[in-house]
C-alpha cells in the first residue's frame, strides 16, 4: 500500500512537472511572439500617410480656361501632370511610370509620355502605347469648384486602362 | 625546476612582467614544437586545426577565394567604420557629407574608393568562391549545409552592396534603387507591402535612407560575423577543405598532414597582402563614381540597376515582370538551395567538374548558352513581338507564359539530350544544366551592363 501511494505521488509530481514544463515552453513562445511583433512594428512603414480629402493634400491647379485643349501641364509640387483632352475633359496623371517607378517626362513633339528607364510610352490619357509598362498611369481625383480646378494628391487611384468615367468635365462645355 | 622559474619571473622588470602576463607565449614561434602550441594559444588562430591535409594547400583548389572574401569583409568593416564618422544619413546631408569627405577629409576620397571597389570585388569573389565549391563538387555530404550557409553569406553581401548603393544619394543611387525596389511590386500579393516596408513609404526618401543605413551598418555586419563564424566552423567539422584529386583517383583514407603554421598561414598572409596592395593601387587610380545630387523629378536616361542586378534587368526586357522578377528568380533560388540535396548517382568530391565527361559536357553547355542566349535576345528584340501579335491576350500570357515555356522546354530538352548523348550520370547532366544557366546569366548581365544604351536599346558600347 505505501508503495502504491508513493507511486501515485510520483506520478502526480511528474505530471505537474510536465505541465509546468509545457507551460514554460508555451510562455517562451508567447515571449518570442511579442518580440517578433515589436520588430514588426518597427519595420512597418510609419503610418504618416496623409488622408485623402484633407485640405493639405488638395492642390489648386488654376482656372479651367488656363489649360488649352489637348495639352499637358506639369505640377512639380504635386508630382503630377494635368492633362486636358481634346474633348475638354481633365485627367490628373501621376508622373511615376507604372513599370518600375521612374519619373516620366511629357514629350510635346511626339504627344506622349516616354519613360527614360525602359522605354515605356503612354498617351495623353495615360494609356500604355508601348510596353513594358503593364498598366495605365495612376490618376488623382480632379474636381472643379467655381470654375477652378483642384486635384487631391492624397490618394493615388490605380487603374488598368483608361475609361471614360475617369475624366472630369467642366460644366460649361 | 619550479623555484627556478618563479625566480626568473621575479627577476623580470616591471614592464616585462606586464608584457608576459598579456603574451605568456613566444610571439614568434621558433621550433616545430612551439609552432604547434602557438596555434592553440593564439585567440585569432586557435579556430584553425593544428594540421591540415597537404593536398588542400594547392592553390588551384581554392584560388584563395574564401580567404580573399574574409580579407575584403574585414577591409569593409575597417573602411566602413571610418566612413561612418563622416557620413550623414539624411537626404539633405548625405550628398553634402560625401562631397565634404572627398574634398576636405584627408584620405577621405581614398577610403571611399577602397570601400567602393572592394565592395564590388567582394560580390565577384564570393560568386567565384561559390562556383569553385560547385565545380570541385565540394557540396556533397558532409558539406551540404555549408553550401546553404554560403548562399546566406552571398545574399548578405548582395544586401550590403545594394543598401550601400543608395547612401551617396546621387542620381545614380537614387534611380538605381528606385528601379530595383520598383521590381518588388511585381511579387504577387505581398509585393506592394514589401516595397513600402523596404522604402519606408511609397517613394524613396528620408525613411528609405535611414532604413538602408541601419541595414548597411548594423544588420549586415552583425549577420556577416555570425554566419562567417558558422561557415568556418562547419568547414572545420567537415574535416577541412575538400581534398583535390584526379577523376580516376579514389578518396585517400589517411591523407598526409602538415602543420598549419607556417604552411597555410604564410600562404594566407601572402594572398591577403597581394589583395590589399591591389585594392590600394586600384583605389588610388580610379575614383568611386559620384554623379549630381539626387533629383526625384528627373530620371536619367538610361537608368540601370546595379551591375549585379543587370542580369535580372535584362530578363525584364524579354519577359513579363511576373516571370522575370518573381517566378524565374524564385525557381533559381529553389534550385540553388536544393542543389546539395539532390539524389546524386555518384559523389565525386574534390574532382574538378566531376569527371572527364563532366568537363566535356560543361564546355558543350557553355558553348550552347553562348550561341542560344544572344540569339534569343536578338530574336526577341528585333523579330518577335508576341504582345503585338496577340492583341487581346493578356501580357502575362503573351509576354510571360509563352516565352517562359519556350525557355523552360529548351532547358529540359537540353538536359535530356545531353544526358542521352553522353550516357552521363545525373551529376554530369545537372552540372551541364548549371553551366547553361550560369553562362546565360553572365551573358545577360554583360548585355545589361555594356550593350544597353539610351532608352535601354541594344547598342555597341563604343
Amino acid at each position: 500500500m505505501p508503495e502504491k501511494k508513493e507511486n501515485q505521488q510520483h506520478s502526480t509530481k511528474t505530471s505537474r512537472r510536465s505541465f509546468f514544463n509545457k507551460l514554460w515552453i508555451f510562455l517562451g513562445f508567447v515571449a518570442l511572439a511579442e518580440c517578433i511583433s515589436v520588430v514588426g512594428a518597427f519595420l512597418l512603414p510609419k503610418k504618416r500617410r496623409i488622408k485623402a480629402g484633407n485640405s493639405a493634400t488638395i492642390i489648386e491647379a488654376g482656372p479651367v480656361e488656363k489649360f488649352p485643349l489637348d495639352s499637358v501641364t506639369a505640377f512639380i509640387r504635386g508630382k503630377f501632370y494635368l492633362a486636358r483632352l481634346q474633348d475638354g475633359g481633365f485627367l490628373a496623371l501621376s508622373r511615376k511610370c507604372t513599370h518600375l517607378g521612374c519619373t516620366i517626362p511629357w514629350v510635346t513633339e511626339e504627344k506622349n509620355f516616354a519613360c527614360p528607364c525602359h522605354s515605356s510610352a503612354f498617351d495623353i490619357r495615360g494609356e500604355v502605347i508601348s510596353a513594358p509598362a503593364p498598366r495605365a498611369l495612376d490618376i488623382y481625383h480632379v474636381f472643379i469648384e467655381n470654375n477652378v480646378l483642384k486635384v487631391d494628391v492624397g490618394k493615388k487611384i490605380k487603374r488598368t486602362e483608361f475609361r471614360a468615367e475617369q475624366v472630369t468635365y467642366p460644366k460649361s462645355i | 625546476m619550479k623555484p627556478q622559474k618563479s625566480q626568473s619571473s621575479e627577476n623580470l622588470g616591471y614592464f616585462h612582467r606586464i608584457f608576459q602576463s598579456i603574451f605568456p607565449d613566444p610571439i614568434i614561434p621558433k621550433s616545430e614544437q612551439e609552432r604547434k602550441r602557438y596555434l592553440l594559444k593564439n585567440l585569432i588562430l586557435h579556430f584553425r586545426p593544428a594540421t591540415i591535409p597537404e593536398k588542400t594547400l594547392k592553390f588551384s583548389l581554392t584560388w584563395g577565394l574564401g580567404g580573399m572574401a574574409v580579407i575584403l569583409v574585414l577591409l569593409q568593416f575597417g573602411t566602413g567604420l571610418l566612413l561612418k564618422f563622416v557620413y550623414e544619413p539624411t537626404p539633405v546631408g548625405a550628398y553634402t557629407s560625401i562631397l565634404m569627405l572627398q574634398n576636405e577629409v584627408v584620405f577621405g576620397q581614398l577610403i571611399r574608393n577602397m570601400h567602393h571597389w572592394s565592395a564590388n570585388l567582394l560580390v565577384l569573389i564570393v560568386f567565384m568562391h561559390m562556383l569553385r565549391v560547385f565545380f570541385t563538387n565540394a557540396f556533397h555530404p558532409p558539406r551540404q549545409f555549408n553550401w546553404i550557409v554560403g548562399l546566406g553569406l552571398f545574399s548578405l553581401v548582395l544586401i550590403a552592396n545594394f543598401t550601400g548603393y543608395l547612401l551617396p544619394y546621387d542620381q545614380l543611387a537614387y534611380w538605381a534603387v528606385t528601379v530595383s525596389t520598383g521590381m518588388l511590386e511585381y511579387i504577387p500579393g505581398l509585393g506592394v507591402h514589401l516595397q513600402e516596408m523596404v522604402r519606408g513609404g511609397s517613394d524613396i526618401g528620408p525613411a528609405t535612407l535611414s532604413i538602408f543605413f541601419a541595414i548597411h551598418t548594423a544588420l549586415v555586419p552583425f549577420g556577416l560575423i555570425i554566419l562567417m563564424a558558422f561557415h568556418f566552423w562547419r568547414t572545420r567539422k567537415a574535416g577541412g577543405l575538400v581534398i583535390p584529386r584526379r577523376p580516376q583517383e579514389d578518396i585517400e583514407e589517411k591523407p598526409i598532414r602538415v602543420p598549419t603554421v607556417p604552411n597555410l598561414l604564410v600562404r594566407e598572409v601572402v594572398t591577403a597582402l597581394v589583395l590589399l596592395a591591389f585594392i590600394l593601387v586600384f583605389a588610388m587610380v580610379f575614383n568611386a563614381p559620384l554623379e549630381s545630387k539626387a533629383n526625384p523629378g528627373l530620371s536619367p536616361n538610361p537608368t540601370k540597376a546595379p551591375w549585379y542586378f543587370t542580369g535580372i534587368q535584362e530578363m525584364l526586357m524579354h519577359f513579363h515582370p511576373s516571370f522575370s522578377l518573381f517566378i524565374i528568380p524564385i525557381l533559381m533560388m529553389i534550385a540553388l538551395l536544393g542543389l546539395p540535396y539532390i539524389d546524386y548517382e555518384s559523389k565525386p568530391s574534390g574532382v574538378w567538374f566531376g569527371s572527364y565527361k563532366g568537363r566535356k559536357m560543361a564546355v558543350v553547355a557553355a558553348i550552347t548558352a553562348t550561341i542560344a542566349t544572344p540569339a534569343g535576345i536578338l530574336t526577341d528584340e528585333y523579330l518577335v513581338d508576341l504582345a503585338a501579335w496577340m492583341q487581346g491576350v493578356p501580357a502575362f500570357i503573351s509576354n510571360g507564359l509563352i516565352p517562359f515555356v519556350v525557355v523552360l522546354a529548351g532547358s529540359i530538352g537540353f538536359y535530356i539530350l545531353i544526358k542521352r548523348k553522353y550516357s552521363a550520370t545525373n551529376n554530369e547532366a545537372i552540372q551541364a544544366l548549371f553551366v547553361l544557366f550560369l553562362a546565360s546569366f553572365i551573358i545577360l548581365t554583360a548585355t545589361g551592363i555594356w550593350l544597353r544604351g539610351m532608352g535601354m536599346k541594344l547598342m555597341l558600347p563604343f
